[in-house]
């Protein structure tokens, strides 16, 4: 199924939960927000969390500013 | 009475900088961004003598990514973080860009989780704040349970306004934004002190933006403000590493020379030498003799 992370539409398996994605991702969990369908998804939500068709992420992290 | 040495012990070690309910040891805020390398920023931070960096939210990048994150390269348990909202031109995008580094510290399990540096742009080549957009977001976030320090200008009522809306520290700008300019207008940043430590003498004022090197910092700290946050003045001097103890020394005397109390500005000399004694002939009559 199709979901879109960051603007970029990706395929993953069904009943494919945040830790699951951010691993597919190469994404370090600790280091990242994930916004689903624009309401924050708490981290301890990422396991219990299924993705479905169509759902719309926003994976965010820290970088360089001032 | 206290010697020399022990007020300055106690202004370089023991004059913490209080903002809401973080303690930060050092008076110097320091950003992250615009440096050449990790490396560079990660020594440049050390040596700055800083214990708060800020940090900006930016989407993760899914390709070509570097394997490396921001937070590989600043040790968590030497510095705060402080998240931004740079890049923001709304209210709404503001608060949004707050909450997610909110959920960034609360995973890394980071003391200050619930503090955000406000900045709500109005324009893109000063990078000047909106007023009304910044007020709004403060409102929003500080219901929302947020420390918020304010990017603001340096206008004396908006600061104001800030504080009354909740802010738990305002930051006027000196100058815009990575210009270099340092404080352009001290005079404002007089009244604005004045007017948010009038009652409340401990109430954190902290030039944000505009410094070019360390004689700016210096002077703002010496106009009485109580810390000073920069990011570029470092990253981009052609040397980061010595500027980065150069701002370090430069806000340690500069809070030190406004403990101490400047001597008034005089429009005539006053000698330091005793004027009785001398062996040499004076040309003019004294005054009073």
């Amino acid at each position: 199924m199709n979901i879109v992370v960051n603007g970029n539409s990706i395929d993953v398996p069904r009943a494919c939960n945040i830790v699951q994605l951010l691993e597919q991702l190469d994404l370090d969990g600790r280091h990242v927000a994930v916004e689903l369908n624009r309401a924050i998804l708490p981290h301890e939500d990422h396991a219990s969390r299924l993705l479905e068709d169509n759902d719309s992420l926003e994976i965010v992290t820290f970088v360089g500013g001032g | 009475m206290t010697t020399p040495l022990e007020t300055s012990s106690q202004v370089t070690s023991e004059d913490p900088l209080r903002i809401g309910s973080f303690v930060l040891e050092s008076r110097l805020i320091v950003g992250s961004g615009r440096y050449q390398d990790v490396q560079v920023m990660s020594e440049s931070l050390e040596l700055s003598g800083s214990d708060c960096v800020t940090v900006a939210v930016r989407r993760e990048r899914l390709h070509d990514r570097d394997g490396e994150n921001l937070l590989d390269h600043i040790d968590p348990e030497r510095f705060v973080l402080l998240p931004n909202t740079a890049g923001c031109y709304s209210a709404e995008d503001a608060v949004r860009v707050a909450r997610l580094g909110r959920e960034i510290l609360r995973s890394l399990g980071n003391a200050g989780a619930d503090w955000v540096k406000l900045e709500v742009l109005g324009d893109t080549r000063t990078l000047l704040p909106d007023p009304v957009a910044t007020l709004e977001a403060t409102e929003l976030l500080v219901n929302d349970g947020f420390q918020v320090l304010c990017y603001t200008s340096d206008d004396p009522v908006m600061a104001q306004r800030l504080k009354q809306a909740g802010a738990v520290a305002v930051m006027p700008a000196g100058s815009p934004i990575g210009s270099g300019q340092g404080i352009l207008n001290p005079n404002n940043i007089r009244i604005c002190l004045e007017y948010l430590k009038q009652d409340d003498p401990d109430y954190p004022v902290i030039v944000d933006a505009g410094v070019g090197t360390a004689s700016d910092v210096a002077f703002a700290m010496e106009l009485g403000v109580d810390g000073v946050l920069l990011n570029t003045a470092i990253a981009h001097a052609r040397d980061p590493l010595a500027m980065a103890m150069a701002m370090r020394k430069a806000v340690e005397a500069g809070r030190l020379a406004f403990l101490a109390g400047r001597i008034p500005r005089r429009l005539y000399a006053t000698a330091s030498s005793p004027e009785d004694g001398v062996i040499a002939t004076h040309p003019f009559p004294r005054k009073g003799k």
